[in-house]
């Protein structure tokens, strides 16, 4: 019990001590920070964030963000819906194969893919705006949509499908009124997911945007300048960057772990 | 389960095809194409065959000694984080509260490196690991160790491998949690009733349990260590030197960095192989499983 606890805190504090760090250095001056380190800030200030906040250059990074971010998932889940009823419910053609295809497809590196992307996008006009992104993203997030969702409805027993034809529902009619209400943890694991790798990721987010959609990963490049390197604007930034995280985590805590587990436990 | 055959279900699958398709095939094939041609520039081809594949699967040339080191580079690294995360991220596992309302604060700590985006997972490092202002490089200088990310190999690679066990332990200690949570209680009963050690129960009835879960979170793990970019480049940028210079840093600093796109294509065709080979002995693997646990 007592190691335990230990191993766990422990744990924890390795966790926490990284991103303490970044907070107390979000909150110092610039002044403070480069005279050496100290535990918690002296000189207590909040101008790194008001700075973020009143500056449309720094504030617009996270609307961008969130923009492409959100039509990602919704984009995501509502294709990856019914191909996974179809994985889970049916044999057909090529299935396995297709299968491995868009597994193949979470694990391909985005290095292979930048430049790519970019001819492909400014090909057809869509290069510099929120929806090439959330398309590029498509990439990693559908297959990986697929394969929870089908985990979860796996998990479903088929007869009540059978039963709802034989009380006479239309297909699109047993999927949202029947079918989607039982595997709505699913969806919503499966949302956090596409979300979450949509938002921490950088490489394709950043060759596909210029200037109109710039996401605030790559604003927060700006922070180095002639004059040195804004630290504390840097640090105030990358805590910033979090909260949407720390939010959307509260809401799903009770279904990550069986959502890490591809609804597969 | 046992699944009908009908292969209508095609037109439910066929919006995902199409737009997964757009965005892996058509791309692949520009790769394909650059892949036997060479560029000095103004956007001027010529053909080359297989030359750069030729050049690249021999280590003497400098393009195939460039790609060797680093795809050796990263295959260590993959290793070094496997062998720290997965006993590490078991034992976090083992280690959860059984109940209470310290289960969700856990769960939330231990998830919230995993919504970081990797630029800032990066930031965060170099802040903590730098020896003036970072608490970690200034602790451990104090120590009398000298510790310097941008100028020792060491210590780059300590950065970078601690960041990841950081970054990415949580992701094994949740996999192998819902592994553990997924055995009955009367599992847990019968073996206290036959007197059965700790150990017993976690060789016999833990692990076992945790397999499956456990193998998915080397897939991802491997895999994802497997194509890093973003968090050494901000980090250490590949270096000192090439030290940590992997495959990813490798092939942008080929393609955006020197615009050499016969090469780098090349590069990435086999990087693209050598993944999906890994990737489909896996998912062999697991499907194998699922087929024997359905039938037991």
């Amino acid at each position: 019990m007592l190691t335990r606890r230990f191993v766990m805190g422990f744990y924890l504090v390795f966790l926490m001590l990284p991103i303490y760090w970044l907070i107390n250095m979000s909150l110092k001056t610039n002044a403070e920070i480069i005279s050496g380190y100290t535990l918690w800030p002296h000189t207590l200030t909040f101008a790194n964030y008001i700075k973020i906040f009143t500056d449309s250059s720094w504030y617009s990074g996270y609307l961008n963000s969130l923009q492409y971010v959100a039509i990602n998932t919704v984009l995501s889940i509502s294709l990856a819906l019914p191909a996974a009823y179809a994985f889970s419910r049916y044999r057909f053609l090529g299935d396995k194969h297709l299968f491995f295809w868009l597994l193949s497809n979470r694990m391909a590196p985005p290095a292979v893919f930048a430049l790519p992307f970019f001819n492909l996008y400014s090909a057809i006009g869509l290069f510099d705006t929120p929806l090439a992104v959330a398309l590029a993203h498509c990439l990693f997030n559908i297959p990986l949509a697929v394969w929870i969702l089908e985990g979860f409805m796996s998990g479903v027993p088929k007869e009540i499908d059978e039963t709802a034809y034989i009380d006479g529902y239309s297909f699109p009619r047993f999927f949202t009124k029947i079918f989607m209400p039982m595997i709505a943890s699913g969806i919503g694991v499966s949302a956090f997911f596409c979300f979450m790798f949509s938002w921490v990721e950088l490489l394709l987010a950043r060759t596909l945007t210029s200037v109109d959609t710039k996401p605030i990963a790559a604003t927060m490049t700006r922070t180095i300048s002639a004059a040195g390197m804004d630290w504390g604007l840097l640090a105030a930034a990358g805590v910033l960057t979090m909260v949407p995280g720390a939010i959307v985590i509260w809401f799903v805590r009770n279904y990550i772990a069986k959502g890490f587990a591809l609804g597969r436990v | 389960m046992d699944k009908t055959e009908n292969n209508k279900a095609w037109w439910l699958v066929l919006p995902v095809f199409l737009v997964v398709a757009f965005s892996a095939i058509l791309p692949l094939m520009t790769v394909v194409n650059y892949s036997m041609q060479d560029t000095f520039g103004n956007n001027q081809f010529f053909w080359n065959g297989v030359g750069w594949f030729i050049e690249l699967l021999d280590p003497s040339t400098d393009l195939g000694g460039r790609f060797f080191d680093a795809l050796w580079r990263n295959l260590m690294f993959s290793g070094i984080i496997l062998a720290i995360e997965v006993p590490l991220g078991i034992a976090v596992a083992l280690a959860m509260p059984r109940q209470g309302w310290t289960v969700a604060a856990c769960l939330i700590v231990m998830a919230l490196p995993l919504l970081v985006p990797w630029n800032v997972v990066g930031t965060i490092w170099q802040v903590f690991a730098r020896s003036d202002i970072g608490l970690f490089g200034a602790v451990v200088n104090g120590l009398g160790i000298p510790f310097n990310y941008s100028q020792n190999a060491l210590s780059a690679w300590v950065t970078i491998v601690l960041m990841d066990v950081w970054h990415w332990t949580s992701l094994v200690a949740l996999l192998s949690y819902a592994g553990l949570k997924s055995i009955p209680d009367a599992y847990y009963q019968a073996a206290r009733i036959d007197g059965a050690s700790g150990w017993a129960v976690f060789r016999k009835i833990q692990l076992p349990k945790m397999r499956r879960v456990l193998l998915i979170a080397v897939l991802l793990r491997f895999m994802d260590s497997f194509m890093i970019y973003t968090e050494p480049f901000v980090v250490t940028g590949g270096g000192p030197g090439n030290s940590t210079t992997f495959l990813s840093i490798d092939l942008v600093k080929l393609a955006l960095g020197q615009f050499d796109l016969g090469k780098a294509a090349a590069v990435s065709i086999v990087y693209n192989l050598i993944i999906l080979a890994v990737c489909w002995v896996f998912y062999t693997v697991i499907t194998q499983m699922d087929a024997k646990g359905r039938r037991s």
